[in-house]
């Protein structure tokens, strides 16, 4: 299991011709990814890795049936490629690119939302769920089939955290990075959500940085919403205010956006923080032994199978199932197949 | 990226928006000259990219052209928090009746513009809004919509009863808001928007900040980056596509991705020692920028080592130990260099770099040890 993307995934490569395009096209293609297309206007039906090019995307999707594309075209021409793939019907766009104003994002993330679809970045290196799928540039060779979710604005960061989970034991379900720009399409509360409703998936990791406020919004949410054990990392600690360190939403504005008070909101809510990113496996394993049994609760009873169903709400739904399975911990295992496809299916 | 007041006066001017006449002065003459054709008593502001000018004695009001000629010499040159003030703007001085604030930024959480207007306005805002936050007035605008009169009008009624200032007001606020959009800024603040005794509301202070990320499309206002006002290590290494903050410690950090970096940071101080910059040398890195990188740390004295640490995804750690042998060959550094490369192609790097016997760590936290151990600061 795995969220947003698995081995059903239909990939098209937008910018597939240029440097990067081509060289990643190949990349997702070795690591197993079902690569079906690429797009770069005027090289339509040539082919880059044995993967055809096509002129545009809506012959691309109508051709190949993707549902999901990854953009590595440059900054001028970003934009437009989103909001191509969103109109030719592509419901996941995982934009690589860095560097796209943060004006033109404020337009695109209504539009795109208003689509039905999901934007991951821009300015990210994309996800991987492992032996299913990897759409993006995370490197296949760190990561391992398991059970914890990685979410992050970083990149090579999120590799340091991803490698050091692999090599104590700690596999993940999907690592995904979410982009280090000030408007992004998807952040860390939609991946929690999404974690915390895949059953393959025990633990979360989040990596965070300075700047802007999710980390604070996303504790507030674990707070409410979580019964997976969380462990955060928060880089940004000795970085100056009101400098950009490196990515564009990496800035303390007006005093606020510290490290200190993501860290501070984070430990409220009883997520620790690692204080280097190899301790994050050290400190996970304790969390999870410590809600061993608590885990054993998170197990979804019939009855709250039933509750679920019958609720409308998304959140009264969770409370009743929350509340459910406390009352049921330690009772037998139940199939839980039914609540997941339906979840996933919202 | 930062502009200068008397830079965002322009875009301003260029946009509607009225500001009091004036111009930029580099010499105490030609201050004389544009105090002359101002034609009244002025203001000689000094044009440095720090908050708190006026405290710091760079701002001053002068009578007359003769007197807007003698500040102008003891401003320019001046000190103001580590910068050395080059220019200095000359504007007519106006008598305030009332000073407000209006400002816009993007906002986040939201992902939309929000403009923000106070009657509390002449005074840092930051304050405002933790003393008095019922002062300030918000509005969240949908940038596909875009700004409504309606919307500006109700602003301005925040801000004055007397209906033809709420005209005057609710038109700049428009104007603003335009040109927001028009330069890519993610900050574009008057503060203070004042009313003088004829009635009229006028932009006294102006403060734009550029999105880096807009630049490419914005040749006028990218033009207008000053470099004497910035960290002259920071121009080189953004000429040489490095992002490069300088600080004040002893441990020089070379680190390929932009969060990396900063934990890297975090870690020096975490066992002990200070970080001397920020340093990102970004992704598919040429050993040219390593060799760049690497000068860039030389030359600030304070450095006691250098540690590189790269984790190789796209970025190949055999492009970046070559690097280091060029930068080796070419820069002889004098202090203790500490490598950590793993991930992609690490076996070819170590390979590479066996002539130049460096000291090898093999994890993120033991790079950053050594580097402090080998600074003698352990």
């Amino acid at each position: 299991m795995s969220i947003f993307i698995n081995k059903k995934t239909k990939v098209l490569v937008q910018g597939i011709t240029g440097r990067d395009g081509s060289f990643h096209a190949t990349q997702m293609k070795d690591y197993g990814s079902n690569v079906v297309g690429g797009v770069t206007p005027g090289k339509g039906g040539s082919k880059v890795a044995d993967i055809p090019v096509f002129n545009t995307m809506e012959e691309a999707v109508s051709k190949t049936g993707a549902n999901t594309s990854v953009v590595y075209v440059p900054p001028a021409f970003t934009v437009d490629a989103i909001y191509e793939a969103v109109d030719a019907g592509i419901k996941l766009v995982v934009c690589i690119t860095e560097g796209i104003p943060a004006n033109d994002m404020m337009k695109v993330y209504p539009y795109v939302k208003a689509k039905g679809a999901r934007l991951i970045g821009p300015n990210c290196p994309g996800l991987i769920s492992p032996d299913e799928s990897k759409v993006g540039i995370m490197p296949g060779t760190i990561v391992k089939k398991g059970h914890v979710g990685v979410v992050s604005r970083s990149g090579t960061l999120t590799y340091e955290a991803i490698w050091a989970l692999t090599q104590a034991g700690l596999g993940q379900t999907t690592c995904i990075g979410i982009g280090g720009d000030q408007v992004i399409g998807t952040n860390f509360i939609d991946c929690l959500e999404a974690f915390e409703n895949d059953q393959a998936t025990k633990a979360v990791v989040m990596i965070g940085e300075i700047g802007g406020s999710d980390e604070e919004i996303a504790a507030e949410y674990i707070k409410k919403n979580l019964s997976k054990p969380v462990v955060a990392f928060i880089a940004g600690q000795t970085a100056p205010p009101g400098k950009r360190m490196g990515h564009a939403g990496a800035i303390i504005s007006g005093g606020s956006g510290t490290a200190a008070e993501k860290i501070a909101a984070l430990n409220k809510v009883g997520v620790p923080v690692a204080g280097s990113p190899t301790e994050i496996p050290a400190v996970l394993k304790e969390l999870m032994s410590k809600a061993g049994k608590k885990a054993a609760g998170t197990v979804k009873k019939p009855a709250a199978k039933k509750a679920a169903k019958a609720a409308t709400k998304k959140t009264a739904t969770k409370a009743k199932v929350k509340k459910t399975t406390a009352k049921a911990a330690a009772k037998k295992k139940p199939s839980t197949k039914k609540t997941t496809s339906k979840r996933k299916n919202k | 990226m930062k502009i200068h007041e008397y830079q965002a006066k322009q875009i301003f001017a260029e946009g509607g928006i009225p500001v009091p006449p004036g111009d930029m002065a580099t010499t105490p003459l030609e201050a004389l000259a544009i105090a002359q054709r101002v034609g009244k008593p002025v203001m000689v502001k000094a044009q440095v990219h720090v908050g708190g000018r006026g405290k710091a004695g760079g701002i001053k009001y002068a009578e007359n052209a003769e007197a807007a000629k003698v500040l102008a010499q003891n401003i320019l040159g001046m000190d103001i928090k580590g910068l050395t003030v080059k220019k200095v703007l000359v504007t007519a001085a106006e008598d305030i009746i009332t000073e407000s604030y209006v400002g816009i930024i993007l906002d986040r959480t939201t992902k939309q513009p929000v403009i923000m207007v106070s009657p509390a306005g002449g005074v840092d805002i930051e304050e405002v809004a933790a003393k008095t936050p019922e002062k300030i007035f918000k509005l969240y605008v949908d940038p596909v919509l875009s700004l409504k009169s309606y919307q500006a009008r109700n602003l301005a009624y925040k801000l004055y009863r007397d209906i033809n200032q709420v005209r005057q007001a609710s038109d700049i606020i428009i104007k603003l808001y335009d040109v927001f959009w028009k330069v890519d800024a993610s900050l574009a603040e008057i503060n203070a928007l004042i009313t003088n005794p004829s009635g009229e509301v006028i932009a006294l202070d102006a403060k734009i900040n550029i999105d880096d990320n807009g630049l490419f499309r914005q040749r006028e206002v990218a033009a207008m980056r000053d470099p004497d006002a910035e960290e002259p290590s920071e121009v080189q290494a953004r000429e040489a596509d490095l992002t490069y903050i300088k600080l004040d410690g002893n441990i020089g950090c070379i680190v390929n991705g932009a969060g990396l970096a900063m934990a890297t940071m975090d870690l020096v101080k975490r066992y002990g020692g200070e970080p001397a910059n920020f340093l990102d040398i970004g992704g598919s890195s040429s050993p040219q920028k390593v060799v760049t990188a690497m000068s860039i740390i030389l030359s600030d004295s304070n450095v006691e080592a250098i540690l590189i640490n790269i984790f190789g995804g796209i970025t190949r750690c055999d492009d970046v130990a070559n690097g280091i042998l060029t930068a080796f060959r070419e820069l002889k550094p004098s202090i203790p260099v500490v490598v950590r490369l793993t991930g992609t192609n690490e076996r070819e790097a170590a390979n590479i770099l066996k002539s130049v016997n460096l000291p090898y760590a093999d994890t993120l936290d033991n790079v950053v040890k050594k580097a402090i151990e080998l600074a003698g600061m352990e």
